[in-house]
Order: structure tokens, then C-alpha cells, then sequence
């Protein structure tokens, strides 16, 4: 089968998932990254790699994090950004998703950056594109449903790198509500590229996907076996309303036995840093000393999530 | 008219006989085989050297989207599709719009269908007025009008004392009841199968034990009630242990699945194909093995297209938002030539799992079979010739099915129907 997100030379088409996403490509995203973080400490914090282009963020699902970063990216890169929330206007009238797009394509968009509901919306997006003849529009997947968020998982990597150097020995855990993350799908796909020999996932059967096992990763199902000498700790978020009901009881509940304490933290190596793809439930599934603390990375994450998504859009634009 | 049809390969899985012989047929009915009657003259013959006659196809599921959803489909439109893939007799769904709850709309679709003068319908009546399991249709009227049987079609019932009731009421006429094995709350909000696939691609899941919870309150019920159960599109291993568990223990259940999950499995979802977006979902390797051992050895008793015509805006949508079903009328013949090929399977055995068998679950008796007597539904074709399944190869108003560009064994030369030709010549 055609890998979708590359074109007929093996070269990244468009960003739809990290996983089968070839080393070489992965790696060369967190390398042209790392000039790109330096941008941002100039007066001027723009570059015209992306000017004349038009990137379109498409986000049929809200969000203002995730779609205030990469307009942040593109905007430094130069690029028109238009920002359209796509859940309050086109389809709430009953348009289709293809409709949406293909008016966008009559508008001359350069590229698409999606956020939709619906695992791989991105991936019938760029089949249209390409039944088109469209190969010259990109699309970023910003987040499709439980499936994958490509370029949060890069940013993690980029993190992890910055800080460990070397994937090969790591001990990495991921925690918290695994079953409805596309986060951890794709750093469980990223870190396993990169060559991470032990992966772990910790969290109640309720929140872990059938045949976890079969990605690749250790199952956990307490904190304190599965937080013993880890290098990384990758906290998930946990939405508001998986708290109450049939997949927990109560946030109070998880926090006891799944929340990023000091106390549980001190299980893990003395210089395992913390990680969290935001926004955060301080006191559910993160302690405040922790978020807070000298082992968090978390708003440096927020800082090189801006690089990644600079290297992911001129890579496929220029 | 008096056909003959001249020196084919006569296969008839209900005697298990396959040899070289003639088939006169008149008065829409076969009268002999080998020796032609005394003083038959063939107003028509049918050269069949090299070809394969056997019964019409008899399906157990084939949605014509009459009435309802015509745009998707109409009853023009799938039954050219049968007579094109050899289909002589359709089980009819009742989940049209409105359902096949009232004694005038199964008279109605039943009038239209015979105005065409093409397939035999056998409409399966709602088992519950709009299928929605809350109060039982008129099922002695439902007979009279056409019913063969009453189902709830992907509708499951969600209050059991519902269920065991139009069971029991069933039971009271012997009619029989067709349950497709779903638990309300277990299905509920999934789209796929919960294994490794649906984990890596994040889709919500309907776990198998969706359909052996199912199958057990299907069977305990069965027990008590006496209804004569059979069971629809069983899609997983575990769901056929249960059904061999009850007939271990002197329980008579029948039951069916789709080409569908004959030949494929979760693994055919790749990059999220909404043609392979079914209900049930595709399941795992080992659950598709073990379905096709079981339609060998007779512990599933028969194969369907599961017909589902879906319009192309249907399917242009993310896998979870896309509609569920594929087209299957044109593909039962082919699909099951390739399962006898790949098992090395007799002919006999593997054309009576779409022949002979459905034909003993519907209560057909004057056709799936080629006895002198019997109503000359015949479908014949080119076992050698192999097709590729193409948009426009397809005469069924749906186009999507996971088999788009497969190449398959088997092409329909004549279809027969009360001893008309209706395809091919």
C-alpha cells in the first residue's frame, strides 16, 4: 500500500502520522528544527522562507493552543495565515468536509493544517487532494481524533533530544489516559523509530487500548513499578468528561493513584525530567510542586513546538 | 419456452451431483436432465460446453433501498445487479425507510418487484413495529403479505423482556427469526474491531464479546421461548464456538456470514479505506480463519453478499462519519468461486453454502435445487474467466466495496429466472 504522506520519491507530501514515518525524515525534522529556535530570540522574529504562501488552518474541532502555535510558525515563516474554525461555519450548514476543502483549494491555499474529530480525516483530505491532481497543496495533521498529532509527538522528541541527547538507553513512560490519546499514539510510534528500548505506558485497563502490547510498549498499571528508573516521564492530559462515570470514578480517585506526585517522581531517575502536551489538570493527573518544579520541561516544550512546526511547514513548502 | 441448455457442467449441490448433462426446461419449470422428455423441442439452446450450471444464488441479505433511500439505490438498479451476478432469490432487510413493519408495504415492495419480473423477493419482516423493540409488528399478517421470517436487521432490541416476547410470539406460529448478534450498549459509539488495528489508528471499538453476549441472550432465549432461531453475520471465533456449544447441547440454530468477512480482516482497514467501514466490523486474521473453516465444514451454513448499495457522498467521509455496508449482489458468485479455489473446496459443496443451504433457512423449496419439478432459476457461467471489479464494471447503483480492483474467478454467461432468460444471450 502507498504511503500516503510521502510522494512517489520518498519525500514528506504532507505530515499525517509518525508512524511508518521513515528515521531519516523524523530526524531531519528535529535537525532543521534547531536553527529555528534561535528565531525567536532575534528583534526581528521572521524569516521569509513561506512569504507569498497561503496556509490555511483548519480546525473542525476548537482549539486555541494548538491553532495559535502553528498560525505563530507560519507567521514567522512569513506565510498569509487564515484561521478558520470550521465547526461553528461551513459544516454546522450542513457542508461536507471535501466541500470545505474544495473551496480552499479554489482560494489558492498553499497548504492545510487539520484538526478534526474523526480519526484520519487528514489522510481522506490528501487522498481528495490527490485524486485532484492537487499534489502541490500540504496537508499538517494538527490532531485527528484518537489517531495521531504528529507534530506534538516531533516536539516531545525534540524535547526529549535537547535534554537526554541519545534515544538508544532511555527509559521513557507515558501515564494517564492512553485509550483516547492520539499524543501518546504518536510518541509511542516516534520514540519507537528513534530507537527507545523500553517504552512504558501506565494507566487503568479502562484508559489502555486493546493490544497496547502490540506497539510496542510495557504495560503498567501501577505508578510506582512504572515510574522505577525512567529517564522521561510523558504525563497525558485527562478530559473532563472521561472523570466521572464508567471509565473512572472520580478525578480525586485518579489523582491518588495516577497523579504526578514529588513522591511518585522520586521512583524515577534523579534527572528524569517531566513532560506534558498541555493544557494541564493540576491536582488530577499532575501535582502543582511537580508541574511547577526543576525536573518539568513543560513550557519549553510550548517554546520548541513553535521550531518543530517552523521545520515541519518549510520543509513541505519550499 | 422450451430451452435446453447443451452439454454444461450441471452441478446440483442439494444432490451433490456434478457431471456433463443436459437441462430442458418448460413451463418455467426443469423437466428433465440427461435424456430429453418425450416430444420436447427446444425453442431455445443454450450452449454451455465449458460452463457451469447450477441453481440461482439465493441471498440471504441484499438491501434494495426500496422504499427510502432511493437515491442510494433502486429496485431497478440491484436487481439488474443480481441477475448480473447469477442471484435469483434476495432476502429482503426490513430496514428500509419506513421498516418493513406494515402488511402494505411488504405487498407493495413485493408488487414491485414482481412487475420487474426478475429476482424473487422474500422480504424479512420487522420484528418490531419501526424496529424500535418496543411493541411487536403484525407478524401472521406480515406472513400472508410475503414475510419468510422476522429480523430486527442492525437494530438491536434493547429490553430482552421485548425480545423474548416477539420471540415467544414468533415461536406460537413457528415462523423464524433472524437476530444479527449486537449487543445495544457493547456496540454502541464503535466502528471497528477492538484489536490492533483500531488501537493504532485510534478508532472506537466494538468489541467481539458485542457478539457472543448476543448470542448467548439470543440462544437462552431460543431455549425458552422454542423460536427458531437464526443467527446473521457472525464475524467472530468466539461467536461460532457459542453457536457449536448450543447445537452440542441438541439446540437447532442456524446461521450466516457475509462474503465480506469471508475474505477479509481488520488488517484490510489500512489507511482508514471507508469501503471496509461494515457492520458487524472486519475482525481479526484469526477470527476470518476460523469463519472460513466453519463455512467449510457446515458449522456456518450459508453465505451473503450482505448487499448494502452506499452512494459515494456516503463514503467520502472520515472512516467513523462514513455509512456502513458495501455493495455485494455482482461479487457473492465470485467471492465464493475464490474462497472453493484458495480451501480446494468440490464446486458442490462450496456453491451449496449460496444455493441449497440459504435456500433451507428461507423455506425455499421449489427453488435451490435442479430436480425435475423445480422452478428453473439457473445461473450459469465461465468458472475459468476471471474479472476485475471495477466502478464501472458494476451495475449496482453502489460502487463502493472493499474488493474495488480485485481480480476474481467467475463470470456470469446466462441467468435464468422461471425459465426466462434475464441475463446474458
Amino acid at each position: 500500500m502507498r504511503n500516503p504522506q510521502l510522494n512517489d520519491n520518498g519525500e514528506l507530501q504532507h505530515l499525517l502520522t509518525l508512524d511508518g514515518l521513515p528515521r531519516d525524515i523524523l530526524v531531519a525534522i528535529l535537525d532543521n528544527a534547531a536553527p529555528f529556535t534561535e528565531v525567536a530570540e532575534r528583534e526581528v522574529k521572521k524569516l521569509p522562507l513561506l512569504r507569498g504562501k497561503s496556509i490555511f488552518n483548519l480546525f473542525f474541532e476548537n482549539s486555541t493552543r494548538t491553532r495559535t502555535t502553528f498560525e505563530i510558525a507560519a507567521k514567522r515563516l512569513s506565510a498569509d495565515v487564515v484561521n478558520l474554525n470550521v465547526s461553528t461555519s461551513s459544516t454546522a450548514k450542513g457542508e461536507s468536509l471535501l466541500d470545505t476543502v474544495d473551496n480552499l483549494c479554489a482560494m489558492q491555499a498553499d497548504m492545510f493544517v487539520v484538526r478534526h474529530a474523526a480519526s484520519g480525516a487528514p489522510f481522506l483530505i490528501a487522498q481528495h487532494l490527490h485524486q485532484q491532481g492537487r499534489d502541490d497543496i500540504h496537508v499538517i495533521n494538527a490532531g485527528d481524533g484518537r489517531h495521531a498529532h504528529p507534530t506534538q509527538g516531533l516536539l516531545d522528541m525534540y524535547t526529549i533530544r535537547h535534554y537526554k541527547r541519545d534515544f538508544t538507553g532511555l527509559t521513557v513512560a507515558i501515564v494517564g489516559d492512553v485509550l483516547h490519546s492520539r499524543v501518546a499514539r504518536s510518541q509511542i510510534c516516534a520514540l519507537r523509530t528513534l530507537g527507545v528500548p523500553d517504552i512504558r505506558v501506565i494507566a487503568p485497563k479502562t484508559l489502555l487500548p486493546t493490544d497496547i502490547e502490540k506497539l510496542g510498549v510495557r504495560v503498567f498499571y501501577d505508578m510506582h513499578e512504572g515510574l522505577r528508573d525512567v529517564d522521561v516521564v510523558m504525563m497525558l492530559r485527562l478530559q473532563n468528561e472521561r472523570m466521572n462515570g464508567a471509565l473512572l470514578p472520580t478525578p480525586q480517585e485518579f489523582y491518588k493513584v495516577w497523579g504526578l506526585t514529588a513522591e511518585k517522581l522520586a521512583r524515577a531517575r534523579p534527572d528524569a525530567i517531566v513532560m506534558h502536551p498541555g493544557p494541564m489538570n493540576r491536582g488530577v493527573e499532575i501535582d502543582s510542586s511537580v508541574a511547577d518544579g526543576a525536573q518539568a520541561v513543560i513550557l519549553p516544550q510550548v517554546t520548541f513546538g513553535i521550531a518543530v512546526r517552523m521545520a515541519v511547514m518549510s520543509m513541505l513548502a519550499v | 419456452m422450451n430451452i435446453k441448455i447443451a452439454n454444461g457442467r450441471v452441478i446440483d449441490p442439494a444432490y451433490l451431483t456434478d457431471r456433463v448433462e443436459d437441462v430442458f426446461i418448460a413451463d418455467g419449470k426443469i423437466v428433465a436432465r440427461g435424456e430429453a422428455p418425450r416430444g420436447f423441442v427446444a425453442e431455445r439452446t443454450l450452449e454451455a460446453h465449458g460452463l457451469v450450471v447450477c441453481p440461482g444464488l439465493i441471498d440471504l441479505a441484499a438491501r434494495l433501498r426500496e422504499p427510502g433511500f432511493e437515491y442510494r439505490a433502486t429496485l431497478e438498479s440491484e436487481m439488474d445487479a443480481a441477475m448480473a451476478g447469477g442471484v435469483t432469490s434476495l432476502a429482503i432487510p426490513p430496514d428500509t425507510d419506513p421498516p418493513l413493519d406494515e402488511p402494505g408495504l411488504v405487498e407493495m415492495l413485493c408488487h414491485r418487484a414482481r412487475k420487474l419480473n426478475r429476482a424473487h423477493v422474500y422480504p424479512v419482516g420487522a420484528l418490531t413495529i419501526g424496529l424500535k423493540g418496543e411493541r411487536l409488528s403484525e407478524m401472521a399478517e406480515l406472513v400472508e403479505s410475503g414475510c419468510v421470517a422476522f429480523s430486527q436487521a442492525n437494530v438491536p432490541v434493547v429490553d430482552n423482556m421485548v425480545l423474548m416476547r416477539a420471540m415467544q410470539y414468533a415461536a406460537t406460529f413457528g415462523f423464524r427469526v433472524w437476530l444479527q448478534p449486537l449487543a445495544p450498549f457493547l456496540s454502541r459509539g464503535g466502528y471497528a474491531h477492538d484489536g490492533e488495528v483500531a488501537s493504532r489508528l485510534g478508532l472506537p471499538c466494538i468489541p467481539t464479546a458485542a457478539e457472543t453476549v448476543a448470542i448467548y441472550t439470543f440462544v437462552q432465549l431460543a431455549k425458552v421461548t422454542g423460536a427458531q432461531l437464526h443467527i446473521t453475520r457472525l464475524s467472530s471465533a468466539e461467536g461460532l464456538r457459542l453457536i457449536r456449544q448450543a447445537r452440542g447441547e441438541g439446540m437447532d440454530i442456524t446461521c450466516d456470514i457475509s462474503i465480506n468477512h469471508l475474505h477479509l480482516s481488520e488488517q484490510d482497514i489500512g489507511y482508514f479505506n471507508p469501503n471496509c467501514h461494515l457492520v458487524p466490523p472486519l475482525r481479526s486474521l484469526h477470527d476470518r480463519d476460523c469463519l472460513r473453516a466453519g463455512l467449510i465444514d457446515g458449522s456456518v451454513n450459508a453465505l451473503c453478499s450482505d448487499h448494502t448499495p452506499v452512494d459515494d457522498d456516503g463514503k467520502l467521509a472520515p472512516f467513523s462519519e462514513s455509512e456502513p455496508g458495501a455493495t455485494g449482489l455482482e461479487l457473492l458468485l465470485p467471492l465464493t468461486l475464490k474462497w472453493a479455489a484458495e480451501s480446494g473446496l468440490p464446486l458442490t459443496q462450496a456453491l451449496a453454502r449460496v444455493t441449497s443451504d440459504p435456500a433451507r433457512i428461507v423455506g425455499i423449496t421449489k427453488a435451490g435445487h435442479l430436480a425435475p419439478g423445480a422452478r428453473a432459476d439457473i445461473c450459469i457461467f465461465d468458472p475459468d474467466a476471471r474479472r476485475k471489479i471495477t466502478h464501472k464494471g458494476l451495475l449496482s447503483q453502489g460502487k463502493n466495496t472493499p474488493f474495488l480492483d480485485y481480480e476474481l474467478p467467475g463470470e456470469v454467461r446466462y441467468t435464468l429466472v422461471e425459465g426466462q432468460v434475464m441475463y446474458g444471450g
